[in-house]
């Protein structure tokens, strides 16, 4: 392996973040035509790769990183392998058209510069995840890009179908990042592995591991939710709600595969169990067969194209799933292919609405001589998402047939899923990259336009590297497909792909798919009106119990909130005195830790008077009908204390409490003058058996467990601490003002910052008035309020 | 000693409790003001009784000579004094300042943060 200096790689992996910071600024400056300024961000990281593209090839792969939370085994660590290089080169080359594609979409548009921020800070997160080689990091940027996908689904979130969608995108990966963070915590525990390399490095630890399946469950968790399989996909065609560059960059071209590069990443210590291969076919073909089904009956371009991405996510997972390294050499094809065709024709989606102002399929078409050079990119695009050649979708259908094709029944299975999925793939394709623009124009499209070249550069870009990657197959093979499929297989791969029309067996299936799909082109409108239909009789999907989970979990919360917090005070103050009651009575009856009993209560004659005047005290506190007897009992209890700790060797205390107790009375008399006591108090007579129930056994609690305290036998060493070094230490006789000014003097200060604070919210309660809502209640009705008045009060 | 003292410590305890759930404000104010001695006593008696002879070091020793009161209680309960009297203040003048501006010392009508059947938050996005 071998090893990079981590600087300049650390350089271009923050380079998009930098870019975030900055696009606000050029924006403002130099309105969109910053996009040109900001796009070199992503060139030059794309540059940077591609210089590194000799040695990947070779099987070379780069590591480095720097540390961030050591103690619990956190780095920012990073790895260069084939996986993470071709994935680098799809997120910064699309990315740096998109961003130009996002300078023309929304030109013009108020918030241009938050958007490429968002845009940003998304790809420097989904450039991290894939590159991230410590598990922790990659948790990070992971959860990252569930929050800018967020953002950016949210972004005209004055639509409350925005807010929906951008709430159900977090709500579904945020669940699923969960997910993940449990499983790399089983993997961690199972394997001590903290980094993707160690991981990788002893294959076979992982698949040994008594944790397998609970791993191999959560891992799913994170990657079924990112990639939209079903049942899960449904927030990814609510994420059409997005502006198109996001639909484009996120929702079809990077993000939702992170689920499939976990996938392939783990493929080698995961892969080529039972399970494995048995789940991810199931699901992965499910997911196929529903989002094509599902896409047929769209008319919308971007959920036409949102149902075949879900589709796609599904055929991949399906071949990541099917064993062997040809299925993923096919896995790894189409999901090149499929970047660089579903960005390219959501862009064209995008250009159509923005030239001719609607999305609906039905209402398009004949827009070839307005739109000429879209028209040619769509062609491209279409064309390889329909798997003909020359161009590279072509390539993964081939490589597609050739991996699965097999006599055993599962493999037949397999391969008649993927040629349905396929034909209906076509289908689409062609539907979003012909309909459009063949046919007459009818005459509500007489405005359509072409865009400026910030909205054709893109689509036009990546159709051509779509159309040279197959005709170069022999580059694209060497610099691409061999090293993503042997870093994704573990061992060295070389790809098959080729364009060349051998006779045999794929070919023989692609013919079967064209075949298929021309007829299902042919009845488009009537395959709509049929899965419409069926969907209609189901009545109930995953997106409808999304809505119902979420409005059954306010209801659930609001519930809960009523009853823990029903606003009432006696409620809470009952539940508490309850609790302390029950505290300090149950241990002590269940542990059999009662106090014995009896006690002798042996006080002196003037002791038990000073006590007596205390109770006294109590009493006509309790039972005061006036306000005076009320004020007056208080201070009789209170100087009955003070007494007590005048008695008992507490002189400090007792001077205290006199000072205090009297304090207390002033204020509370001066208080109470102003304040009526109520006759007696309004209990019923239930409530206060209750209430004093309640009371007389949490003041019996207190009692029991103060006698039982007194019965053990003491242990007075801190005690003894402070009476030996008051003197010696601290220079001070008096032990108790020693503790309090020298000992603990920063306990003092703390209680005398208690009392300044006290003090303060006293003066403030005192001065703050009732605020009259305004003086327009004392004007009369209609008059304006004085525009100086109005300005002051704001 | 302590046993009497235990009597005296559970009374303290019942009165204020029972005050403090009372719907009274004032009549709950009481019960604050009663709690702190309750916890003053409570923690006193735990630190052991001792008559008459405070912890004060004679002028010509260097440590307290013969049995003296336990000094660490009475230096927590002298803190805990002066915390709850501030306490106790702000509390009164917080419930007077409620009693002007709400017209009600019940608590069951000061609803003003908790309004009794609040609308249920809404259930879309």
């Amino acid at each position: 392996m071998a090893l990079a200096s981590s600087g300049p790689m650390l350089f271009y992996l923050s380079l998009p973040f930098v870019a975030a910071i900055l696009s606000p600024v050029l924006v403002r400056l130099a309105g969109h035509r910053g996009v040109w300024l900001l796009a070199l961000a992503p060139l030059a990281i794309f540059a940077h790769f591609l210089s590194l593209a000799d040695p990947i090839a070779d099987g070379a792969s780069f590591s480095g990183g720097v540390s961030w939370i050591p103690a619990m085994g956190v780095e920012l660590s990073w790895r260069l392998d084939g996986l993470s290089f071709v994935f680098g080169l799809l997120i910064t080359g699309i990315g740096t058209l998109i961003i130009l594609y996002s300078g023309g979409y929304l030109k013009g548009h108020p918030q241009l510069g938050r958007f490429l921020a968002f845009m940003f800070l998304f790809m420097g997160s989904m450039l991290g995840l894939v590159m991230a080689d410590n598990l922790f990091a990659l948790l990070v940027l992971w959860e990252m890009t569930s929050i800018t996908s967020f953002l950016l689904i949210g972004f005209d979130h004055n639509r409350r179908a925005s807010r929906r969608g951008a709430l159900q995108a977090l709500l579904v990966t945020g669940a699923g990042g969960l997910s993940l963070i449990a499983a790399f915590l089983l993997i961690q525990f199972a394997t001590g592995a903290t980094s993707m390399s160690q991981l990788l490095a002893s294959p076979d630890v992982l698949r040994e591991s008594p944790l397998y399946v609970a791993i191999f469950v959560l891992v799913l968790g994170g990657a079924f939710t990112k990639s939209a399989q079903f049942p899960l996909h449904f927030w990814l065609p609510n994420a059409m709600e997005a502006p198109t560059p996001v639909s484009a960059y996120l929702h079809s071209a990077t993000m939702v595969k992170a689920g499939v590069y976990l996938l392939l990443r783990l493929n080698p210590v995961l892969g080529e169990t039972v399970l494995w291969e048995t789940v991810l076919p199931v699901f992965g073909g499910a997911t196929l067969l529903i989002g094509t089904i599902l896409a047929i009956r769209q008319t919308d371009l971007k959920l036409m194209l949102a149902y075949t991405t879900v589709a796609s996510l599904g055929l991949l997972v399906m071949l990541t799933g099917f064993g062997g390294e040809r299925a993923i050499e096919a896995a790894v094809y189409y999901l090149v292919a499929h970047s660089l065709f579903k960005g390219g024709l959501f862009m064209v989606a995008g250009a159509i609405d923005h030239g001719a102002g609607t999305r609906d399929i039905r209402k398009l078409a004949g827009l070839r001589s307005a739109m000429p050079i879209t028209f040619a990119a769509a062609c491209l695009a279409g064309l390889s998402m329909a798997g003909l050649p020359p161009l590279v979708g072509f390539l993964a259908k081939e490589e597609i047939y050739a991996a699965i094709a097999g006599p055993d029944s599962w493999s037949i299975l397999i391969t008649i899923v993927a040629i349905a999925g396929n034909a209906l793939m076509l289908v689409i394709g062609a539907a979003v990259a012909l309909k459009p623009f063949l046919g007459s124009r009818p005459a509500a499209l007489d405005e359509a336009h072409e865009g400026s070249v910030l909205l054709w550069l893109g689509p036009v870009v990546l159709g051509l590297l779509g159309l040279a990657a197959a005709l170069a197959y022999g580059v694209s093979n060497r610099y691409v497909f061999s090293p993503i499929a042997s870093a994704a297989a573990g061992l060295p791969v070389s790809a098959h792909g080729a364009l060349a029309l051998h006779p045999g067996l794929p070919l023989t299936l692609s013919a079967v798919t064209v075949a298929l799909g021309a007829l299902v082109y042919w009845r488009l409108d009537m395959a709509r009106l049929i899965v419409a239909v069926l969907l209609a009789r189901i009545g109930w999907g995953p997106d409808k119990g999304f809505d119902q989970a979420v409005s059954g979990i306010v209801r659930l919360s609001s519930g809960v909130t009523r009853i823990v917090h029903g606003g009432r005070l006696e409620a809470y103050m009952m539940v508490v005195f309850l609790t302390v009651a029950g505290v300090l009575a149950v241990p002590m009856i269940v542990y059999g830790e009662l106090p014995q009993l009896p006690v002798p209560l042996t006080l002196t004659f003037y002791e038990w008077g000073v006590v007596a005047i205390a109770i006294i005290g109590l009493i006509a506190v309790m039972l005061a009908n006036d306000r005076l007897t009320a004020i007056v009992s208080l201070g009789i209890q209170g100087f009955a204390v003070a007494l007590i700790f005048m008695l008992f060797g507490a002189p400090d205390l007792s001077f205290t409490q006199f000072m205090v107790e009297t304090l207390s009375v002033v204020i509370l008399a001066l208080v109470m003058t102003r304040l009526t006591l109520h006759k007696a108090d309004h209990r019923p007579t239930r409530a206060k058996i209750v209430d004093g129930a309640v009371s007389v056994v949490a003041g019996i609690g207190f009692g029991l467990l103060l006698l039982s305290v007194t019965q053990v036998p003491f242990d007075a060493s801190l005690s003894q601490f402070f009476a030996e070094n008051s003197r010696t230490i601290a220079h001070g006789r008096n032990i108790v003002n020693v503790i309090i000014v020298d000992f603990r003097g920063l306990d003092t200060l703390g209680e005398i910052a208690v009392v300044m604070i006290a003090g303060l919210s006293i003066l403030a309660l005192i001065r703050l008035r009732v605020r009259r809502p305004l003086e327009a209640d004392a004007r009369p009705e209609g008059e304006a309020a004085p525009k100086g008045a109005l300005e002051n009060a704001v | 000693m302590e046993a009497a003292f235990a009597l005296l410590v559970s009374a303290y305890f019942a009165v204020s409790i029972y005050l403090l759930l009372s719907k009274h404000v004032i009549r709950m104010l009481l019960g604050v003001a009663l709690l702190g001695n309750a916890v003053n006593l409570l923690i006193f008696t735990a630190g052991r009784l001792v008559k008459e002879v405070p912890p004060i070091i004679a002028p010509d020793a260097s440590v307290p000579q013969g049995v003296t009161a336990n000094p660490l209680p009475q230096a927590l309960i002298l803190t805990a004094i002066v915390i709850s009297f501030s306490f106790f203040a702000f509390l009164l003048v917080l419930s007077y300042r409620a009693y002007q501006d709400l017209r009600t010392d019940d608590t069951d009508e000061m609803r003003l943060a908790e309004p009794a059947g609040e609308a249920p938050p809404p259930a879309g996005y």
